[in-house]
């Protein structure tokens, strides 16, 4: 981990796995969603409308995870300052953000036709919303400050403090009656779809996750070559007083 | 003479790791606490054996939720009678409007509205739930043919009758 704080030697690694992101990211996506969207069966009670699963599954597992990778870089960068770690966790929030909204806007899309409803204040989409809240409150408040170390500290403390979140929208089905049904594939019993309807929604997944970090590292270079641009300015600046 | 500013650094990191640490599980423990604290606002909806219990204050407009009982769906225009249970305890409901089109016998319900004088639920609003089982049409009907069909009623199972 120590190694990675040096952002030549972090950038070297990340353009070095990012071909094979891509390939993970391309293959995953239309082989997992090609197969879930045409292919697949129907199911028995929701007929067609499953297919939208194969959206918002995958979505709802990224931003869950992406919100989980920020609170532990946050923590690496608290602890030990670690400069990419804070560097990861804010070019994370956008994209994970995004896949929230996704998640947010094909549930009401499935929820309409199953439930009835566009929307209902059960504890599952209440506290999925509270998530799409914390990722704008995380993008806003890197941008509430001027300096980027004071910027960054406050950031991952609230990245921290929202990380209690995740585990009431893991849980929230258990814990209280919702109108979501409860979890269907990382169960103690087991998944509860079928192989020819969890293997397409499994490739997609992995398929998004190679998307993540494939966005992810060409974002992190990006932020890496704006902090050095921005401390090769302030030299230029300095130097330019002193002469 | 070197190792003293190393160590001191040490100390500050050791330092920031329990604060960081002392914040995660301090906040773990203020919302479990605040959670439990509300358990019965987080709730969706009550269970037939609340209303039984007499959990709910009379007259106050809350959500039903159960399974449609097989055999007790009647249709008369727009208005439907039904049966709401959790396998230990029923509740009539009568709504008049458009069901969803997952509404069956044996499927999860749930009912916004309020008791009558009767102990009946007049619903306004009625949701589907579906369960998180998901399989092909031709799965579900080999299932049922070969008797391994189980109704599964969703997070009902912990309401299984006799416990």
């Amino acid at each position: 981990m120590h190694a990675l704080a040096n952002p030549a030697r972090f950038l070297r690694l990340m353009a070095a796995i990012r071909p094979y992101a891509a390939a993970v990211a391309i293959i995953g996506l239309v082989v997992g969603l090609g197969w879930g969207l045409l292919i697949s069966p129907r199911d028995y009670q929701q007929g067609e409308t499953v297919r939208i699963m194969y959206i918002h599954v995958p979505s709802a597992w990224m931003a869950m995870f992406i919100y989980a990778a920020i609170a532990v870089s946050s923590a690496v960068a608290l602890i030990w300052r670690h400069p990419v770690a804070e560097l990861v966790a804010k070019a994370s929030a956008p994209v994970g953000a995004a896949f929230t909204l996704i998640c947010l806007v094909t549930g009401s899309l499935w929820g309409k036709p199953m439930w009835g409803t566009w929307w209902v204040w059960d504890a599952r989409l209440t506290s999925m919303l509270i998530l799409f809240f914390l990722y704008l409150g995380y993008i806003a408040l890197w941008e509430a400050f001027d300096d980027p170390s004071r910027a960054g500290r406050a950031a991952a403390i609230l990245a921290l403090v929202g990380a209690v979140n995740l585990p009431i929208i893991k849980f929230s089905v258990d814990w209280w009656n919702t109108l979501h049904q409860p979890a269907s594939v990382l169960t103690l019993e087991g998944p509860k779809i079928h192989p020819d309807i969890l293997w397409p929604l499994l490739i997609t997944a992995v398929g998004a996750q190679g998307y993540y970090v494939w966005i992810l590292s060409l974002r992190v270079r990006a932020e890496i070559l704006n902090r050095q641009a921005r401390i090769l300015r302030f030299s230029a600046a300095a130097d330019r007083r002193a002469g | 003479m070197r190792d003293v500013p190393m160590r001191r650094g040490m100390k500050r990191k050791h330092k920031r790791l329990l604060a960081v640490l002392g914040l995660v599980a301090g906040l773990g423990v203020a919302a479990a606490l605040v959670l439990t604290a509300f358990n019965d606002n987080l709730v969706f909806f009550h269970s037939p054996s609340d209303v039984a219990e007499k959990k709910i204050a009379a007259d106050k407009r809350f959500r039903i939720g159960g399974l449609v009982e097989a055999g007790s769906v009647k249709k008369d225009g727009l208005t439907t009678e039904f049966v709401v249970t959790d396998l230990r305890h029923a509740v009539p409901v009568v709504y008049t409007g458009m069901l969803p089109d997952l509404f069956r016998e044996g499927q999860g319900v749930v009912a916004n509205g309020k008791l009558d004088a009767e102990g009946r639920f007049i619903a306004s609003e009625v949701l589907a739930k579906h369960d998180e089982n998901y399989m092909p049409p031709e799965v579900a009907d080999a299932l049922k043919k070969s008797g391994q069909w189980h109704e599964k009623p969703g997070d009902h199972a912990k309401l299984k009758p006799g416990s």
